[in-house]
């Protein structure tokens, strides 16, 4: 018996298979020889990642404007001449280039050109989103600040009107790379009689070679220096770096909040947990693989179905943008749930190396040379970092059922 | 520090374990674990066996002798708690609850007359009560309870209606938290106890079937009930701090932890059976709960070792509850793990493994972590009384 | 039943946690971890002298004559502290299992030194295998002039880089049960043809791999009899056990009193954020594991101080102790929020050692396995 409707279906068009082969081969190619192989990152972390790392800024810079020449920093911007990628392509791309570690984008290419495209004036379309689109560009995210975390709408940092400029004083927090990017982009207070703290705030783009601009360097719980302090004093910066209109900065933030949607590193998941199966079955404890041993079968199991279910999310989120649904809650769904595998992850390989997996990365005898010690301290940036997971569970219980908000 | 019992107490022990085997029916056993109040007969040999447990005096074990207790140390009342626990003694709910805070607040705050009749009656198990609280719109929140109770002439005029109240179907009486004063500013003014005869015209007591298809609990409701003045415990409006006193000054040992062993012995013997018992996996599963019981165990401890050095515990007690609520409902979950598809079975099922004691805790150990205080309360209480956390401002 | 400590005991806790606080401040603990030998004489010997070294040992050999259970109460102050450095090496490595099965001669001749902060020992048991049994135990001592000759790799083996005496634990023979056959050597920690190399770790901690090439021990040296080192090394192995427990309480403790420190002072939103019910649900879980954590461990120790059977307690312990603190070190960071992930911030230390300390002597896989077998299974 036959049905007539069309079902469901999990599997990719040839199409977008075809494109799946043409980004691994590009990518493959493009990226400096054993990128993948040496890299430190744990999936999910954000203290250990190539576009935050000084050493490795060049050849970031050198793979963007590579993925700048075929268009595909610019994928999904609406308007944006040239060839549409769906939401599943970029998926399909996202995942891939996870998988390989490789710099997909940085904050201009997602967050800034997104909002510029959506709220900025056609001058600021003009001057900045080239650049962008061709890999010149590269933003820090200049949000938090000592005392507004996840609180941010109460943030400080003040740009007073002066002529055509505003002139900016006050300190950002944990900007991650912005010892390596070219420009912040930057939320401001640019009216302090606003009646609700979230109105008279500035979203803005401040370059850092501006001057006033002092960076100093935090270095995290990896070792790594990947975020840093930022202090502006009376930065000066032309009204033309402001995005959209004056005060309506927190409006941006939220939209743009959205852009995060994808942001799932799915396919370094995938790759973890390959190298994870392999070491086990390379591995020999007491005359066995240690892949024969049941606890580490029911354990990396519960790792794969876990991942499984990342991926389920993943491309159902992209299903539902190519479909026009949108869901105010899928960029914090998907945030928390990878963050949330990033650290079972850790715990997992942690507890299937037990004792190996305490071993870094000079230690001879460190498996999967040592990264699995970083990613264990790495994937308590992913639960707390890019709004905390008790933020987003706040906004997925408010804003997804409707829950009201604590007075 | 010493985790022993002392010399005298292994020997209470010996005497209690010796006197329970006399006493319990085997009838209770085969009639299947934890089912007091189920059914007619399983309710009388409950009620017989609290009774004989109220003539020995260890009902009430550490209420004064003139009230029938036997002002038992607290070494030994934990002892006798491990002892009952262990063999699933027809010990039920209500008497925890009678002897644990109607007593206890009527000792304090009643007068002469009503310990008189009240401590004893609870004390001897010859009394039955049912805990008059949560309402509808009144459950953690219980100072919004609104059962009004006004005073006419000799009597108090009882309306309103309570929910969860558990035996009040078989109760000699109710222990009442009713609002007497209406216009009280803070919620917490303004709230009498009282013990409310079960038998007044104008209390109706309707069933609520529990999601184990048993009647435990009812809804209760009072329709213009007639209360003497003589019944009102303590000062009128004072009723509520009355509760918080006789709650920390009550001072019973739990040894329930004791009863998780049997539990275990259960887990490793069908997983013998089933031949699951080499299975890593299953063995992993068992071996954590068997440590969380041990961890549940040592809780309890603390909390009497600290009744013992007249220690003041205040968020111990907490802890313990809900560790103990926690490690149930891990203990149902590896049930289900050992006993793979025989868990779901029911007692009369033909295959049944254990006359259904995983079947039921699966279902039972919902309520556990809810009742009494649920383990969101018993969070708060912890963090803010055990931590010094700041209240959050309503 | 008493679940207090003595007053001496508590006199004993509260100096040691005072002491610590003022000589082995985070900045030392720090410069320890980032040194290569990862201890202070200076300290180690203002220690002695306050007789820490000597509390779990006799009168007659230097000590005060204390039991495991004043071992415990320093144990978790160090672990709340954090005190880099040999003393639970050399206490529980070495002291130990010395004085419970040292002739005479040898408990004159170490636990004295010992106890004066002289010498530092250690025990080299865990090989690349990584686990615990003793089948586990491949590093060969054979019969050669009189004495033994040992070769093999020991890996994971605490300060043996800078201990002056190593107990190597050795196969002598081979047979049908794994734990017939294994000796115990007191070999001198510098002996020609032992190779340390220093493990780099998630905490920083002093773990080695030492490799015996040819090493010469001689016959005096065998601490019990020879084929039947199994015993000691087991008793070993559960008093270490339980005594990391008591250093992972430590260091929950500690994490706990940070978060709720910081829950109460950070303001977001108007308000402190431990008046959110989510952070104080965290901190009450927090409080019920260290709670938990710290009892069982404390019934375990005072078996073992009693010389009761602890198999199973010991095992339950560490099991328990080993999960609760990795728990209890991850939710005081989710916390701290993104101030946890600096390392400014001291927190991540006990995040790194809870994790160490979990691995140490059995994880908690391999310590449930334990209780499975002693609750029948």
């Amino acid at each position: 018996m036959a049905w007539e409707r069309s079902d469901m279906d999990f599997r990719f068009t040839d199409k977008e298979l075809a494109w799946r082969d043409e980004v691994e081969e590009f990518i493959k190619r493009e990226l400096p020889p054993r990128w993948a192989e040496d890299s430190l990152s744990w999936p999910g972390g954000y203290g250990i990642i190539s576009i935050f790392e000084e050493h490795l800024k060049d050849a970031c810079r050198d793979l963007w404007r590579k993925l700048g020449k075929k268009g595909w920093l610019s994928m999904g911007w609406p308007g944006w001449p040239g060839e549409k990628y769906t939401h599943t392509k970029r998926a399909i791309y996202g995942d891939i280039m996870s998988y390989y570690g490789a710099p997909a984008g940085n904050i201009a290419t997602g967050i800034g050109a997104g909002t510029i495209i959506m709220f900025g004036s056609e001058q600021m379309k003009k001057e900045w989103l080239p650049k962008i689109a061709d890999g010149e560009l590269s933003f820090w995210l200049a949000y938090s600040e000592p005392n507004a975390g996840s609180d941010l709408a109460s943030l400080q940092t003040s740009a007073v009107e002066d002529g055509d400029d505003l002139v900016i004083n006050g300190s950002k927090i944990w900007g991650s790379g912005a010892h390596v990017s070219d420009c912040a982009w930057m939320v401001v207070r640019t009216d302090p009689r606003a009646t609700k703290k979230y109105q008279g705030i500035t979203m803005l783009i401040v370059p850092n070679d501006a001057p006033g601009i002092e960076i100093r360097p935090l270095i995290n719980i990896c070792g790594i220096h990947s975020f840093n302090e930022v202090f502006f004093d009376n930065v000066r910066v032309s009204k033309k770096n402001i995005v959209g209109e004056m005060h309506q900065g927190w409006y941006y933030l939220m939209v743009a909040l959205g852009f995060e949607r994808l942001a799932v590193p799915l396919g370094g998941f995938r790759r973890t947990l390959e190298q994870l199966v392999r070491y086990t079955k390379e591995t020999m404890r007491n005359g066995k693989p240690l892949s024969k041993d049941p606890l580490v079968r029911s354990r990396l199991a519960d790792i794969a179905t876990k991942i499984e279910i990342v991926g389920k999310f993943y491309w159902q989120i992209a299903w539902k943008g190519d479909r026009g649904i949108d869901s105010e809650t899928d960029a914090s769904i998907a945030k928390l749930v990878s963050t949330e595998i990033s650290k079972d992850l850790a715990f997992a390989a942690m507890d299937i190396m037990s004792p190996y997996g305490q071993l870094a990365t000079d230690s001879k005898w460190a498996p999967l040379a040592g990264r699995v010690q970083l990613g264990y301290l790495d994937c308590i940036s992913a639960l707390v970092g890019a709004g905390t997971n008790e933020i987003q569970r706040n906004i997925i219980a408010q804003r997804g059922l409707g829950l009201p908000r604590g007075k | 520090m010493d985790f022993r019992f002392t010399e005298e107490e292994e020997a209470f022990r010996k005497e209690v374990q010796a006197w329970l085997k006399e006493v319990i029916p085997q009838r209770w056993y085969d009639l299947g674990p934890g089912i007091w109040e189920e059914t007619e007969e399983s309710w009388a040999i409950s009620r017989t066996f609290q009774k004989k447990l109220g003539q020995k005096c260890w009902l009430a074990p550490g209420y004064p002798k003139h009230y029938g207790g036997s002002e038992m140390t607290i070494g030994k009342q934990l002892v006798l708690s491990e002892e009952l626990a262990r063999a699933d003694a027809p010990v039920s709910v209500d008497t925890a609850i009678a002897v644990g805070w109607v007593g206890p607040t009527i000792r304090l705050f009643g007068n002469d007359e009503q310990k008189e009749k009240y401590v004893k009656g609870v004390a001897s198990g010859d009394m039955v009560f049912c805990l008059g609280y949560s309402e509808t719109e009144a459950g953690s929140d219980l100072a919004a309870l609104k059962t009004a109770a006004i005073e006419d002439g000799d009597e108090y005029v009882i309306n309103g209606q309570k929910i969860w109240t558990s035996y009040a179907h078989y109760a000699d009486y109710c222990w009442l938290a009713a609002r007497t004063d209406p216009n009280a500013e803070r919620k917490y003014d303004g709230v009498s106890m009282f013990v409310v005869d079960m038998k007044s015209p104008g209390i109706t007591v309707r069933p609520i079937i529990n999601l184990m298809e048993r009647h435990s609990f009812n809804e209760v409701f009072f329709d213009n009930v007639r209360v003497p003045k003589e019944n009102l415990v303590g000062e009128k409006n004072k009723g509520w701090y009355e509760l918080m006193i006789a709650l920390d000054h009550e001072r019973s040992p739990s040894g329930g932890a004791a009863g998780f062993a049997k539990t275990l012995e259960v887990l490793v013997d069908v997983a013998k059976k089933r031949q699951i018992d080499k299975d890593p996996n299953i063995r992993q599963k068992i071996a954590q709960v068997a440590v969380a019981m041990e961890v549940s165990k040592v809780l309890g401890y603390r909390v009497a070792w600290m009744y013992s050095k007249g220690l003041h515990p205040s968020y111990e007690a907490s802890i313990s509850m809900m560790k103990a609520s926690e490690t149930l409902r891990n203990q149902a979950e590896v049930g289900a793990a050992v006993l793979g598809p025989y868990a779901q079975l029911r007692r009369e099922s033909k295959w049944t493994v254990e006359l259904g004691v995983i079947e039921r805790m699966l279902l039972s150990c919902l309520s556990i972590g809810i009742g009494g205080g649920t383990n969101e309360i018993q969070r708060n209480i912890i963090a803010q009384r055990g931590l010094g956390m700041p209240r959050q401002k309503m | 039943m008493d679940l207090s400590f003595t007053e001496e005991q508590e006199i004993l806790k509260k100096s040691a946690h005072d002491f610590l606080a003022k000589e082995c401040p985070k900045k030392l603990v720090k410069e320890l971890d980032e040194s290569e030998t990862g201890y202070s004489p200076e300290l180690w010997k203002k220690m002695a002298d306050l007789g820490w070294m000597g509390s779990v040992l006799p009168e007659e050999y230097g000590g005060s004559g204390g039991n495991y259970l004043d071992l415990i109460v320093l144990l978790e102050e160090m672990g709340y502290n954090i005190l880099p450095g040999p003393f639970f090496s050399t206490m529980i490595l070495g002291a130990i299992p010395i004085l419970q099965a040292g002739t005479e001669a040898q408990k004159q001749a170490y636990l004295p030194v010992i106890a004066g902060g002289e010498k530092i020992f250690t025990m080299a048991l865990t090989e690349p295998s990584g686990k615990y049994d003793a089948a586990a135990v491949t590093v060969k001592a054979t019969p050669a002039g009189g004495g033994y000759v040992i070769n093999g790799v020991k890996l994971f083996v605490p300060d043996a880089h800078i201990a002056d005496y190593i107990l190597c634990v050795a196969r002598t023979k081979d047979g049908a049960d794994p734990e017939d056959g294994i000796t115990v050597f007191i070999v001198d920690g510098k002996a020609p043809g032992i190779k340390t190399t220093l493990l780099m770790t998630l905490a920083r901690d002093k773990q080695t791999e030492v490799v015996f090439d040819n090493v010469k021990v001689g016959k005096d040296r065998i601490l019990g009899e020879v084929d039947k080192g199994w015993a000691i090394v087991k008793d070993t192995l559960r008093k270490a056990a339980v005594a990391k427990a008591a250093e992972l309480v430590g260091h929950s403790q500690a994490a706990l009193e940070m978060a709720v420190s910081y829950a109460k002072e950070r303001v977001q939103f108007g308000r402190p954020i431990g008046s959110f019910q989510a952070i104080q649900h965290y901190c009450a879980n927090m409080l019920t594991d260290v709670d938990g954590a710290r009892y069982i461990t404390y019934e375990a120790a005072w078996m073992l101080a009693e010389g009761l059977d602890a198999t199973k307690q010991a095992a339950m312990a560490k099991a328990w102790v080993g999960d609760a603190s990795r728990r209890v070190t991850l939710l005081a960071h989710q916390i701290f929020g993104a101030v946890g992930f600096t390392m400014e911030l001291d927190l991540h230390l006990y995040y790194r050692r809870a994790l160490a300390g979990a691995q140490a002597f059995g994880d908690s896989d391999y310590q449930r396995e334990i209780v499975a077998q002693a609750i029948g299974l």
